[in-house]
């Protein structure tokens, strides 16, 4: 046996947003795709559910706009590391670092659009 | 003395093998329409930003029936997402004691479900009885 | 009582002649306490006497025999042809490992993982023969025990996917096997063993399929020694910095 010590990963970051958007993920998201998928676009009970004046209201408060912030950017970091390792599994080589930075690429994208947009609404 | 020539078998297909890995795939795979809902959501964030228009034209648009199927997918796959998360928490978490005694894997699963339900409730009756 | 017989049919593999395992199959009389190890016997001793495979104690306790029957990974001592019948039995040498011969398959790179984990205790400090036995109670114990029930039998090796994807991952058993000793109040080895749970072929090597909590004989949880080891992982990744390993303890 070698005693050798091995590497240290990186693993955490990912791991610990994956995490975290899991928990997000489970606990918000059904309800939310009801909300803005279904009930919403279909204008059950009003048409008023998702109204422009309501969404906007509704993204320009603090909170409002946090907890879209932590949906949209939590729910991409979970679902790409989710792919990535998936896509390793089916046979893509975990070793590539065109699928990393893609996967992780569009996560991060996602998140600094979500933060920019939000700022500015 | 043969040599040895340990034979290693190939992995290709290896999740179609047994129904057990087939729903490790299935829970995997709601990543797909988690991340394909949050681009969603993400897009419409973007039509708001624009404006007034810019977003019932984006709201309109949801009413077309592929994105309702879409919908009603991605409301699945959620949910199994948090089914198959509520379930496996327990693996994941620090044991968890109430004075000296653990606390069960299964209390926890259903302490979850028990938030699962009131923070949807919640966000339900907000959103569609305000 | 009427015998009756079942087909097994059994991967074959001969390292000397063979380029490649191929299926056999053999017919086997049963009775209703016939195991899946004795329907192997049988064959061995009275139709095949090649055929190879591990075996000991037949009462779930060695761990030497376990193989894959129908596709899912069992000890044969503790499966039973009564309940494959009126189908038959297709029996393969446990997944993701080597197959060495027949339904023997090469152990070696487990119990160099085994080694690598340091499965024994590493006393917090050096006892004389005076200060009598270390001392631990009920709930103490109670932290490792599932652990220690772990009878290197291999089935959650040939469980896991990721292992069979890569099998530079540590796996369930030596991982759980780490786990027992780290949550051992005896013992004082978790910083040495931390590195090799921080690597990525540590507890990063796991998606947490969980099926091989679901086949072990013995009830041990690896799934969650893995993943709480995640959970360690994690914290000695961000805080490592606040409290150097080491320094304490």
């Amino acid at each position: 046996m070698s005693k050798q010590m091995p590497k240290r990963s990186n693993e955490p970051v990912f791991w610990a947003l994956f995490g975290a958007g899991g928990v997000l993920a489970a606990f918000v998201l059904p309800a939310l795709i009801l909300i803005t998928g279904l009930a919403g676009p279909m204008g059950v009970p009003s048409a008023d559910v998702l109204s422009y004046q309501r969404v906007s209201a509704f993204a320009a408060s603090w909170p409002g706009a946090f907890f879209l912030f932590l949906v949209i950017s939590l729910s991409l970091w979970h679902a790409f590391h989710r792919i990535y390792h998936a896509l390793h599994e089916l046979g893509v080589h975990r070793g590539l670092p065109v699928v990393r930075v893609l996967c992780y690429g569009v996560a991060l994208a996602g998140t600094l659009l979500t933060a920019f947009l939000l700022a500015a609404g | 003395m043969a040599a040895r020539r340990p034979y290693v078998r190939p992995m290709a297909g290896w999740w179609r093998r047994n129904p057990f890995y087939i729903f490790y795939m299935l829970r995997e795979s709601t990543a797909v329409f988690v991340a394909l809902y949050a681009l969603q959501l993400l897009y419409g964030l973007y039509m708001l930003s624009i404006g007034e228009a810019a977003f019932d034209t984006w709201l309109a648009s949801l009413q077309h029936p592929l994105y309702l199927v879409f919908h009603t997918v991605a409301l699945a796959a959620a949910l199994l997402h948090a089914f198959t998360w509520f379930n496996v928490a327990p693996k994941a978490m620090p044991v968890l004691y109430l004075g000296t005694r653990r606390v069960a894997d299964r209390t926890i699963v259903w302490v979850q479900f028990l938030f699962f339900f009131v923070i949807s409730a919640a966000m339900i009756g907000l959103a569609l009885g305000g | 009582m009427t015998q009756q017989e079942i087909n097994i049919e059994v991967l074959r593999y001969n390292p000397e002649k063979d380029s490649e395992p191929s299926y056999e199959t053999f017919q086997v009389p049963f009775s209703h306490e016939t195991s899946v190890l004795q329907g192997l016997q049988f064959i061995k001793d009275q139709l095949d006497g090649s055929l190879t495979f591990r075996w000991s104690c037949r009462m779930e306790i060695c761990g030497s025999c376990g193989m894959m029957i129908n596709g899912v990974p069992h000890l044969t001592c503790s499966a039973f042809l009564r309940d494959y019948y009126p189908g038959k039995l297709r029996i393969e040498p446990l997944s993701h490992l080597p197959i060495e011969r027949d339904l023997a398959v090469d152990q070696t790179d487990f119990l160099q993982k085994l080694e690598s984990i340091q499965p024994y205790i590493i006393p917090k400090e050096t006892r004389s023969l005076e200060d009598g036995p270390f001392k631990q109670t009920p709930a103490q114990r109670e932290r490792f025990y599932q652990f220690s029930e772990c009878i290197n039998c291999l089935l959650c090796y040939a469980a896991c996917p990721q292992y069979g994807l890569d099998s530079g991952f540590l796996g369930p058993a030596a991982m759980a096997l780490l786990h027992r000793y780290n949550s051992d109040s005896r013992d004082a080895g978790q910083a040495e063993r931390m590195p090799i749970v921080n690597a990525q072929e540590g507890v990063w090597g796991c998606t947490l399929v969980g099926y091989c909590s679901e086949v072990c004989p013995k009830g041990v949880d690896p799934a969650s020694a893995v993943n709480r080891n995640k959970v360690s992982s994690t914290l000695d990744y961000f805080f490592r910095f606040m409290a150097p390993r080491g320094a304490s303890e």
